[in-house]
């Protein structure tokens, strides 16, 4: 055993690491001290100012020279014009976790939402106010065909996001799963384009089209798993694995019970 | 209960007993341990519960809708399938727990067997006087039966019909329509997304016709020379088919914030072979060993996207001729 | 009774000696000499479901449109070969345990031989008399991985298909003779005619699997009249006799009940844990794609191989002399072959031994032996991890692009620096293991004094 522990120490704090790196939370909320106080514009305002502006500029208008901006926090700011994305976009983003980012550079995923309710409907307010731009989609996926929604997405958005939205990998970024969205905000997605992720409009994929296409996510967080184990919907590595680890060690452990060992 | 356990973990202990020096006995008649009725026991309830697992796999079987099915019909199977082995492997370690025994290996080789092959082969052959003629004509008939024989396989496929491997689809004129056959107008086409785009009338399943559509800003076009009108308003199109396995190439990024996101890029899922629109889908990462051909395109009057000439290369995987010459209509 | 029965036997066939002999056969004893039956006994359970499968699914591309169990296909256009697939999994009953069953046996086929070949290559048991065994076993290995990828492009699902245009590029791109080959092949540009279909599917179930059980039957034969190879003995002389159980009654139930238990563990993954859900990948069009799409593992190698080789097609003048998934798809696997199939004999130049050995070597017995095997395996092991760095980066977030560099250099310097430590250590457990006899003798003369 004490062979094991300078190597099994390594590994698990490589992998501790890793882990934490991950799950690391933004640099804060800064949140107004009155906040109960404040009215849903006021209220909206301020949190901007105090989480957003440092990368999205003044009024929304965005910050892209090249000459580093110092933000709250000492955060230097670079981020896209939010004037026009409308409630859409900042719903998405906010709701998802996706903003507000440490920095400009970090790829953003699915965290804890920081904001309360109330907050986010202040900011999304505030964002709507910039400059007209789409509201909140509004989806039905019951009214939806799972399979048209199949076919659409084995058309859209397979490629990247895997069959059954298992989520991938695309050049220079990761492709989440779908498991956790909402309808809503997968409706927000398709239209609005998070990031890397295409937009694609109504002229592209109709709303009843994306009705059935969230009717398929939805269906396919809970695959039929009729076969048993679905071991994570993406075929063969996980097969893989299986297959050695489960059936491999089950029966050269048989061979072992039955054979004898090494005798000189 | 307290005997099958007995039984059960006996054979662990008997593994000793073959270690126990004994005299060598003749290998005709096996030396087996003595009667063991607890073992015995074993293998009778193990079997008993066999037969019983592959009843119940039949119950199973025949009730109609079950849930999870399939769950309990191998469950079933496996475990009657286990205690058999279980059962066999109790026997095998017990009451059939033969001493080892000794056997000679076989003779290295058999040198006389070998000359009188050798001798047999020469003297048959010694009756013949024109050893090498005949061995030569031998040849020649082999050769040319073979080749009979071998000959019909080229029917499974045109061996030298290298030449189709050149054809797509497009010609001039032919409009761009979706999955569905609806013609793309050229408005329709957005930045910010892709398009699966096919050959109006013409066939859909072959790696020549699927395109995929991209606008991008036509001030951000680097395209190669000569291709100055192949992209109206920026509209481009590019073969779907992977040019380094053939993979549809169905992925595409595009930057919300130009200034930190990477720039638009097609990706194949493949091997992430990453090509990039702007420059005639020149290869950025991956693989791929050449850029995915473009097709030129032009607006018609009514605003339709058609394709205005063949791809600017051959579509898909590299072979021996793929810049023998461009690619053509079929004939 | 007993008795009855054998003498009809050998009055009409003259079997009795025959039979005696066999019944006694000596196997010599050790667990590892079990892997290869392990492999034996996947590949009847492979025959048994496959010929179930056999007379349900329709090898047939012509199109139809699905109206059947599975609600999220409805409607959708598919090939006669991906319904009835299908159908298999949803509409008969047992199919689905069949068909994954069946999928299961297969990768534990290959893993059996894999491990049974490390086995065998690790102490020495190619060695002469036994090389024509091993040569057989080898091709029977690559044999399988073919028929393993025939049998699961056959259902013509999204994941499959994706498979089989780069199994086409592949063909594809052998210089010179590539496209002739492809169009030999498939009959037409990819996707092919029709019939590729038809010439999937009895290559799978006719034709491999007598060129395997062919195979198998004289590997098998081989083995016994040279009989088993076993490790060293201290009451007899190993190279002239064989010490172990005989067939009958000892060996027997231990081998059935190795049939049985391994047909138990198939059978149980074939019910509770999924294997290659085609419904929910969908059927295959050549303009779609997937992400995560990925061989059964025992083509992993391949994948990898074509994803680490960096950007170029070798053209001279218009000539594309090697286009890019020669090397990964095509040579490599070639080498590994050729390089596999030559050891007996480049063993046999660099030792001088040219001797019969019927008796093993511990891999620590043979430091050169062990090092290159274990240096060609990491090789070998790398390029297959190499072919999920991308599932690694959806999982553990290392970046893609700097795993395939990671990867390009350890590819080169791992396998080398692998051979010189297993080497040493080899060389170090010898040395060991003097001390321990030294030691031993010691003390046994220290007692009887």
């Amino acid at each position: 055993m004490r062979r094991l522990r300078l190597p099994l120490v390594l590994v698990l704090g490589a992998l501790a690491i890793t882990a934490i790196a991950k799950g690391q939370p933004p640099s804060g909320i800064s949140r107004p001290s009155n906040e109960t106080a404040l009215s849903q514009v006021e209220l909206g305002s301020q949190l901007y100012a105090g989480n957003c502006a440092s990368c999205h500029g003044v009024a929304g208008r965005g910050i892209v020279s090249n000459t580093s901006h110092q933000g709250v926090g000492g955060i230097r700011g670079r981020g896209p014009s939010l004037r026009g994305v409308g409630a859409e976009a900042a719903y998405l983003y906010l709701t998802t976790g996706f903003m507000p980012l440490s920095n400009p550079g970090e790829r953003p995923y699915r965290r804890r939402v920081l904001f309360s309710d109330r907050e986010i409907q202040a900011l999304i307010a505030y964002v709507a106010s910039l400059a007209p731009g789409p509201g909140i989609p509004h989806v039905d996926p019951a009214k939806g065909s799972v399979s048209d929604g199949f076919r659409l997405f084995t058309e859209n958005c397979a490629g990247c996001h895997q069959a059954v939205a298992e989520g991938g990998y695309v050049t220079d970024a990761r492709v989440p799963a779908l498991k956790q969205s909402t309808p809503t905000q997968i409706a927000a997605a398709v239209r609005t384009g998070p990031y890397l992720m295409p937009s694609f409009s109504k002229r592209q994929i109709s709303d009843s089209e994306l009705n059935s296409l969230v009717a398929y996510v939805e269906a396919s967080k809970h695959p039929k798993d009729r076969g048993g184990w679905g071991i994570g919907h993406i075929g063969p590595v996980p097969e893989g694995m299986v297959a050695w680890a489960v059936a491999g060690l089950a029966l050269v452990g048989l061979c072992v019970l039955i054979g004898e060992r090494v005798r000189t | 209960m307290r005997k099958l356990l007995v039984a059960l973990f006996g054979f662990l202990t008997l593994r000793k007993r073959r270690e126990r020096r004994r005299e060598q006995p003749p290998p005709e008649q096996p030396v087996l341990p003595p009667p063991d009725r607890g073992a015995e026991n074993a293998v009778i309830v193990l079997l008993l519960l066999a037969g019983l697992a592959g009843a119940a796999f039949v119950f199973f079987y025949a009730t109609s809708s079950i849930p999870h099915q399939t769950q309990w019909l191998g469950l079933t199977i496996g475990i009657a399938l286990g205690l058999v082995a279980a059962a066999l492997i109790v026997l095998g370690r017990t009451l059939l727990n033969e001493e080892e025994s000794e056997e000679d290996y076989p003779p290295h080789e058999h040198p006389e067997e070998q000359e009188q092959i050798e001798e047999l082969v020469e003297r048959t052959g010694s009756r013949f006087t024109r050893k090498g003629l005949l061995k030569a004509a031998g040849g020649a008939a082999a050769l040319g039966v073979g080749a009979a024989l071998v000959a019909p396989a080229a029917s499974l496929g045109p061996v030298t019909g290298t030449n189709s491997l050149y054809d797509t689809p497009w010609r001039r004129g032919l409009r761009l329509v979706d999955v569905r056959g609806r013609p793309f107008l050229a408005d329709d086409i957005e930045e910010g997304t892709f398009y699966t785009a096919f050959p109006e009338g013409a066939s859909r399943d072959e790696l020549g016709a699927p395109l995929v559509l991209v606008r991008l800003d036509p001030k951000a076009l680097r395209l190669p020379a000569g291709r100055g009108s192949w992209a109206p308003g920026g509209i481009l199109a590019y073969s779907k088919i992977c040019t380094h396995a053939a993979c549809a190439v169905a992925l595409y990024r595009k930057p919300t914030f130009p200034a930190i996101d990477p720039r638009p890029a097609l990706v194949c899922p493949c091997h992430y072979s990453t090509f990039d629109p702007a420059q005639g889908a020149k290869v950025l990462f991956g693989p791929a060993g050449r850029p995915l051909p473009q097709l030129p395109l032009e607006i018609d009057p009514q605003g339709n996207l058609r394709a205005a000439g063949n791809f600017s290369g051959p579509v898909g995987p590299a072979w021996w001729g793929t810049h023998l010459r461009g690619p053509g209509n079929p004939s | 009774m007993i008795r009855r029965g054998v003498q009809f036997l050998d009055r009409r066939s003259g079997a009795a000696p025959f039979l005696r002999k066999t019944l006694r056969y000596v196997f010599p004893d050790h667990w590892s000499f079990l892997l290869g039956e392990v492999a034996l006994y996947a590949f009847i359970v492979l025959v048994a479901t496959g010929i179930y499968l056999t007379l349900f699914f329709e090898p047939s591309l012509a199109k139809t449109v699905y109206h059947g169990q599975y609600a999220p296909l409805q409607g959708r256009e598919m090939s006669h070969a991906y319904k009835s697939a299908v159908d298999l999994s949803f509409s008969v009953k047992a199919g689905l345990l069949m068909r994954q069953t069946h999928h299961w046996a297969a990768n534990v086929f290959v893993a059996a031989i894999v491990i049974h070949m490390l086995r065998i290559f690790f102490t020495g048991a190619f060695r002469k008399p036994r090389e024509l065994t091993y040569l057989i076993g080898l091709l029977m290995l690559f044999t399988v991985l073919l028929e393993g990828y025939l049998g699961y492009s056959m259902v013509d699902d999204l994941l499959s298909g994706m498979g089989l245009a780069i199994g086409y590029s592949v063909a594809l791109s052998i210089p010179f003779v590539g496209g002739n080959l492809a169009m030999l092949l498939w009959g037409a540009p990819y996707p092919g005619t029709d019939a590729f279909e038809s010439r999937m599917y009895i290559t799978h179930v006719f034709i491999l699997p007598i060129l395997i059980a062919t195979l198998l039957v004289v590997h098998l034969v081989l083995v016994a009249s040279r009989h088993h190879t076993q490790f060293k003995r201290k009451r007899v002389n190993p190279e002239r006799k064989v010490l172990g159980i005989a067939s009958f009654p000892g060996q027997a139930p231990r081998s059935l009940g190795l049939m049985f238990g391994t047909a138990a563990v198939l059978f149980l993954l074939g019910g509770l844990v999924q294997i290659n859900p085609i419904w929910l990948w969908g059927p295959y069009h050549l303009a779609d794609g997937t992400n995560g799409a990925q061989p059964d593992w025992y083509l992993g190698w391949l994948i990898g191989a074509l994803r680490l080789v960096p950007s170029f097609d070798v053209v001279i003048g218009n000539y594309t002399l090697v286009p890019n998934p020669f090397w990964g798809g095509a040579l490599f696997p070639l080498v590994v072959l050729v390089v596999l199939a030559a050891w007996p004999w480049i063993e046999k130049r660099v030792t001088g031994d040219h001797g019969y050995h019927n008796v093993l070597d511990r891999p620590r017995d043979a430091p050169g032996r062990t090092a290159f095997g274990a240096g060609f395996f990491t090789w070998v092991a790398l390029i297959f991890l190499a072919g999920s760095a991308d599932r690694a980066y959806v999982s553990l977030g290392w970046s893609y692009v700097t795993q395939i560099w990671i990867y390009r250099v350890l590819v080169i310097v791992a396998p080398v620096a692998i051979f010189f430590v297993t080497r040493r250590v080899c060389r170090e457990l010898q040395a060991i293991d003097v001390v321990e006899r030294d030691r031993h003798e010691a003390e046994e003369a220290a007692a009887r004094a």
